[in-house]
């Protein structure tokens, strides 16, 4: 059995956790090994919504720990009821989803399975023995990695692959389940959610327009054009390292290996160099515009569309420009 | 009082293509500089906001090669004041190896707190400070970007996919760092001297790693296909004529 750790929004199946277990059943696939099961920790805000994203990734059951001491978050309560189907089930591979939270309650399980965890996987090379691709140096570099033992651990990186239905569709069955937990097992739940008015990362990792500013913005003061051109096309602001770093921008708001990864159907990436650490996270964009003062800036030859010149004077004529078109 | 052992690790400084060496095994590094990761500066600024707030020390420890001693002069001039250096190939230690490392040390000393980085920069493997938790039997939270310890409860904040999202947890703890919540310091001229002459305890391991890596390679390199639409404000006209193409603007 391929077990996967699905993560679940009020829309259903996160779009990461859906990616995962296309990832997963072609690896099951490939290994012999098509049985694909999920399991979901907590409260489900849409069941039938779950169902229907389950049963379209070909899913026969999901299990579902359904405790009220599970309703917080806390990584080794929710690592607790993966192992528990894991074990039961003799699963030979736990999939999830490289989002902060899978990848720390992944890290737990194959702690508690004494095996083998790959984060960032991208790829599966060989299934004996089983080896795959995984990003390493912020996505600068592959690695292939074997992973012996019985059972092991695949964190998928987000966006690396698509996914896609089944050839069948199935119909999910569920199974409700209380796994056992320990008193060291609760000892790290969340003791409260602050939501600060925009603070939240989801706003720019869920944007379909994603406006990037990088140290060519100046300073602080520079953002005024990147605002309204975000405002203009609906989308959210991303901004590089070096923004946060100097303090222009606060930290949820950047972009990359140590920031949020976004997959936007537009990203504009305005005074950014494109290093390898931010390109890690933008990487994923559909479409790429850099506006930038030198053309072989890295952003700026990996784009699919590129201006030359002064972020401060194109940004305003790009804003003017929709303006006036807007009437 | 509190003891806190923060550990990091020497990694490539690379912005732009990786040079692999002649194996492919690991990473050329000959023509680029050494850091730590983001997250590793972040919990050495932690380590020693929480030592100073407690009346205890910040120790910093790394597995490393030889020359990794840098990383862990840089951690000492902007605070910590004691250096543990676990002298070892990590290259083919994996992330069971290096928490199984870091917990024979942590055995045999009296450290409250360890603080670690989310993910090294550049294995990325999320796992050292969860596999280092439990071979010491102790609580971990990971993705933290503040702390703060009262008495024996530490109070970690770190963002969820709601907001931030709080947790109290007993110490002795484990903790891991993720960038974002506090400005790492930069030395002074007496850290910097303090530094120099702070004696170095290398350390060796029993640890045998066990490395899965079979090889390094290079991302396809993609061929340059950009359309330049322009050059300066005259380009507006273009920009959106492509975002209406694309269908981000609607005509
Ligand atoms: C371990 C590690 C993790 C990292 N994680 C991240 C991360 O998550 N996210 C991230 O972004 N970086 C990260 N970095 C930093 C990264 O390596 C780069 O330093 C950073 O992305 C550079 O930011 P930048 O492009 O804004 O600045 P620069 O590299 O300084 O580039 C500025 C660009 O703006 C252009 N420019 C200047 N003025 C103008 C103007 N007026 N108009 C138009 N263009 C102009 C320049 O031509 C240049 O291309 C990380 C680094 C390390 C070592």
């Amino acid at each position: 059995m391929i077990l996967v750790l699905v993560e679940t929004d009020p829309q259903g199946v996160t779009l990461t956790s859906r990616e995962a277990l296309t990832f997963a059943r072609t690896m099951g696939e490939r290994m012999g090994d098509p049985q694909l099961e999920a399991v979901a920790v907590g409260p489900l805000p849409d069941t039938a919504a779950v169902l229907a994203h389950l049963g379209e990734q070909g899913v026969t059951t999901l299990h579902h720990a359904d405790d009220e001491r599970l309703a917080a978050y806390g990584a080794a309560a929710w690592a607790a009821a993966v192992v528990d189907v894991a074990s039961s089930g003799a699963a030979r591979l736990v999939v999830g989803s490289g989002t902060p939270r899978g990848m720390e309650v992944l890290a737990h399980v194959a702690t508690r399975l004494d095996c083998l965890m790959a984060a960032n996987v991208i790829a599966l090379e060989d299934t004996d023995p089983l080896t795959v691709s995984r990003q390493v140096m912020g996505g600068g570099v592959f690695e292939r990695m074997r992973l012996d033992g019985e059972v092991a651990v695949v964190a998928v990186a987000g966006h690396a692959v698509d996914p896609v239905p089944a050839a069948e569709s199935r119909t999910t069955d569920v199974r409700t389940y209380e796994p056992a937990l320990t008193d060291a097992d609760l000892l790290t739940r969340v003791v409260r959610t602050e939501k600060a008015a925009g603070e939240d990362t989801s706003a720019l990792t869920g944007a379909k327009v994603v406006v990037g500013a990088g140290r060519g913005a100046g300073s602080a003061d520079g953002f005024t054009d990147l605002l309204e051109l975000k405002d203009l096309l609906g989308g959210a602001l991303g901004v590089s390292r070096v923004v946060t770093s100097l303090g222009w921008r606060p930290h949820h708001e950047q972009v990359g290996q140590t920031g949020s990864r976004i997959s936007p159907d537009l990203y504009v990436a305005c005074g950014i160099s494109g290093a390898i650490q931010h390109w890690a996270g933008c990487q994923s964009a559909k479409t790429i515009l850099a506006i930038n003062t030198d053309p072989d800036a890295p952003m700026v030859t990996q784009a699919h569309y590129a201006v030359i010149g002064d972020l401060h004077e194109v940004v305003p004529a790009i804003n003017e420009e929709l303006r006036r078109r807007r009437g | 009082m509190t003891d806190v052992l923060v550990c990091i690790k020497r990694v490539p400084e690379t912005s732009s293509q990786v040079l692999l060496s002649e194996d492919g095994m690991s990473v050329d590094a000959r023509h680029v500089g050494h850091t730590v990761s983001p997250h590793e500066e972040a919990a050495v600024e932690i380590a020693i906001q929480v030592a100073e707030a407690s009346g205890g020390t910040a120790t910093v420890l790394t597995l490393g090669p030889a020359d990794a001693v840098e990383q862990l002069r840089d951690a000492i001039a902007v605070g910590c004041t004691r250096a543990i250096h676990v002298e070892a190939d990590s290259e083919s230690f994996g992330p069971a190896d290096v928490a199984a490392a870091i917990a024979e040390v942590v055995r045999g000393e009296d450290f409250g707190l360890v603080l670690v980085g989310n993910d090294a920069a550049d294995s990325g493997d999320f796992q050292v400070g969860v596999r280092l938790a439990y071979a010491l039997g102790r609580p971990v939270v990971t993705g933290i970007s503040t702390l703060s310890l009262d008495g024996d409860t530490l109070t970690a904040r770190g963002s969820g996919p709601d907001g931030d999202e709080i947790y109290e947890l007993p110490c002795p703890a484990v903790v891991a760092i993720q960038e974002g919540g506090v400005a790492p310091r930069y030395p002074s001229i007496v850290g910097r001297m303090k530094a120099k002459k702070l004696p170095i305890e290398t350390i060796s391991t029993t640890v045998s790693p066990t490395t899965r890596r079979l090889g390094l390679t290079s991302p396809p390199e993609r061929p340059s296909t950009v359309e330049v639409l322009g050059e300066g404000p005259e380009a507006a006209k273009a920009v959106v004529d492509m975002l209406v193409s694309i269908g981000v603007v609607s005509s």
